[in-house]
């Protein structure tokens, strides 16, 4: 198979299952919220050291499944353990173990930058001059210096998200729990907050984050388990999701109909896959494996002197992710969706 | 699975078995620590929402010179004889209506995601609910200055001198700590700040003018000098009198301490239950 190469970071890992090398191991987790089970049986198994998505659309349980291995939530049933300890019977060691940065920025909007490290320093027992120090290092290490004396009102999305994985970082705990880190941000500062992440796997942290974009889990994680209405309908690398879902495919169209069966020929010859016709339009849909190889069609066809009308590329996107995998779409923005799922995916919220 | 070799090494920052030395509990100073922790955030975001003393600053000015000039005729005769008796009514109604704001901000507060933090750090539990208490004392610390301040100007001289004065302020400001875990609970289980305030304006209202606070008790109809005898504001009401216009520490002083204490040792638990089960 001629894959396309996906960046990962990622060390590799052999699969053993020893003890010592899990973070995060948790099976049949369930939460109810009156009648809808937003986390309905759900495993998970986290190895040390590695980027592990959730990725899911809204209401589909991420959150919720994150706020339970945080200890911000009851388990309604499963087991969890986080390093070997016990989720349930020890909340309070776990929550030594872990950082969490919510979707919402969970930093305090009375004090500025510098005061809301210092605060989170001292309730983590750093001694006051300490937690002076580490909030001046993780303002520096954060690009935040300058807003250091700002009020947190006066930051923007980007600064906002940046303050609080700072937060989460004061007492560099192995564990980091990211819910949806970079959803509402600008492009740029996405980007940023994915080199900020990877940053933090080769410090030795273990992330778990969750997501609703397909193509941040595949910048990210070094494995996915995709998540639908509480239950995992996938896990797996990203390359593994992808082949299950299919890849990229090329949609053109040509300017004379009749020509259509040669421009087909001239496809298959060059991508080495059938391609499917609707004559009726014109047009033709190809798989495509390696979107340079799109070039080469455009100049075969050229060199046949075959008029191309349009021509477009399509990645697999979250929607065809899902269709693939659960047989119906992403319940957001899809008509076919009935009201009553909807309503339940709202409690779930 | 004893063949562990020296590629657990690998992970440079942290140690082999994270889980190795963690706290299983907190020490009481570490929660006293927490505790001091957070009273110093409620009052740096006291310093900046000057909004927020609105309540003990304007009200027990207008107030006591409200009622002095309105009812001080009518009940005493002479509103400078309506002073003693009114002063440390005004007292307790002060920090009484300060203290529900403190289950107001709360409920505001938690709404926030800042709390959604708190929850997940190793912090002692109380610590979030018991630090905006601590820092609050500043606030019940100025509503009794300023009805006293507002007394002097309308020609109140406490019999019970300075002392005495500096007394009262301080067993209503232990009393109004005490209410506030009260109000803090209504705070940890109420649906929003208004509704909290809703609730809380139910007890108060009834509490305070259904007692001697305003008025001599004995004038009230028989039922109702009944209730205002066991209501728990006519006990601070009384001791606050008797240490400002007497200097001297009645038993009405010790009951009311006893109250504050049981109320504290019902009301903190119940919050902190109740916080935790809010997750």
């Amino acid at each position: 198979m001629n894959q396309t190469p996906i960046p990962t970071n990622a060390p590799h890992h052999t699969g053993d299952d020893r003890p010592d090398e899990v973070a995060v191991a948790a099976t049949g987790l369930v939460k109810v919220f009156g009648d809808n089970r937003a986390v309905d049986n759900i495993d998970l198994d986290v190895r040390r050291g590695e980027i592990y998505g959730v990725l899911g659309p809204n209401g589909a349980g991420k959150t919720t499944t994150l706020k339970m291995l945080a200890t911000l939530l009851h388990l309604d049933g499963g087991e969890a353990s986080i390093f070997g300890v016990d989720v349930r019977r020890d909340p309070h060691m776990i929550r030594q173990l872990i950082g969490v940065t919510g979707q919402y920025a969970s930093v305090d909007e009375n004090l500025t930058a510098r005061e809301n490290l210092w605060l989170f320093g001292r309730l983590m027992d750093l001694s006051s001059q300490e937690s002076k120090r580490r909030a001046m290092e993780l303002l520096e290490q954060f690009g935040l210096q300058e807003a250091a004396n700002r009020p947190i009102s006066a930051f923007s999305g980007g600064m906002r998200r940046r303050l609080d994985l700072a937060a989460s970082l004061i007492t560099r705990p192995p564990l980091i729990f990211l819910d949806e880190p970079t959803t509402g941000l600008d492009p740029r500062t996405r980007g940023q907050m994915w080199r900020t992440i990877r940053d933090l796997v080769t410090d030795g942290c273990t992330v778990l984050l969750t997501t609703q974009y397909l193509d941040e889990a595949d910048q990210l994680a070094d494995r996915i388990a995709v998540i639908d209405r509480g239950r995992m309908v996938a896990e797996g690398t990203p390359d593994q999701l992808k082949n299950s879902v299919g890849q990229s495919s090329l949609h053109l169209q040509v300017s004379e109909r009749d020509r259509i069966g040669r421009a087909a020929t001239l496809i298959e010859q060059v991508l080495g896959s059938v391609p499917v016709l609707d004559p009726e339009a014109g047009s033709i849909t190809a798989p495509l494996d390696n979107t340079v190889r799109t070039a080469d069609v455009l100049i075969a066809l050229r060199d046949a002197d075959i008029c191309v009308a349009s021509v477009a590329m399509h990645k697999p996107t979250l929607d065809e992710v899902f269709l693939a995998l659960t047989g119906h779409a992403t319940d957001e923005g899809s008509p076919k969706a009935d009201e009553t799922d909807y309503e339940e995916l709202e409690v779930a919220r | 699975m004893t063949t562990l070799t020296a590629d657990d090494t690998r992970v440079p920052v942290h140690p082999a078995d994270p889980a190795a030395g963690l706290q299983p509990r907190l020490a009481l100073r570490t929660t006293l620590s927490h505790t001091c922790t957070m009273a110093w955030r409620a009052l740096k975001k006291m310093r900046r929402n000057p909004e927020q003393f609105m309540d003990v600053t304007l009200q027990p000015l207008l107030f006591t010179a409200m009622f002095a000039y309105v009812f001080g005729g009518a009940i005493s005769g002479d509103v400078s004889d309506y002073l003693p008796a009114l002063i440390p009514g005004m007292l307790a109604m002060g920090s009484l209506t300060a203290c529900m704001a403190t289950g107001v901000q709360l409920r505001e507060d938690m709404d926030k995601g800042v709390f959604d933090r708190f929850r997940s750090l190793p912090i002692a539990r109380i610590a979030p609910l018991a630090g905006p208490m601590v820092a609050d004392l500043v606030r019940y610390a100025l509503a009794g200055s300023l009805t006293f301040i507002m007394g002097a100007i309308m020609g109140y001289r406490p019999a019970g001198g300075f002392g005495g004065s500096i007394a009262a302020i301080g067993l209503v400001m232990v009393c109004g700590w005490s209410m506030a875990w009260i109000f803090t609970w209504i705070g940890t289980w109420a649906r929003s700040a208004s509704s909290v305030q809703g609730v809380s304006m139910m007890f108060l209202f009834p509490l305070t003018f259904l007692s001697n606070a305003f008025v001599p008790a004995d004038t009230l109809p028989d039922w109702l000098h009944a209730f205002a005898n066991v209501n728990p504001v006519s006990h601070v009401v009384t001791a606050t009198r008797s240490l400002a216009n007497q200097g001297a520490v009645t038993a009405e002083v010790g009951w009311s301490l006893l109250a504050c204490a049981v109320v504290v040792a019902i009301f903190a638990p119940l919050s902190v239950r109740s916080y935790k089960r809010s997750m």
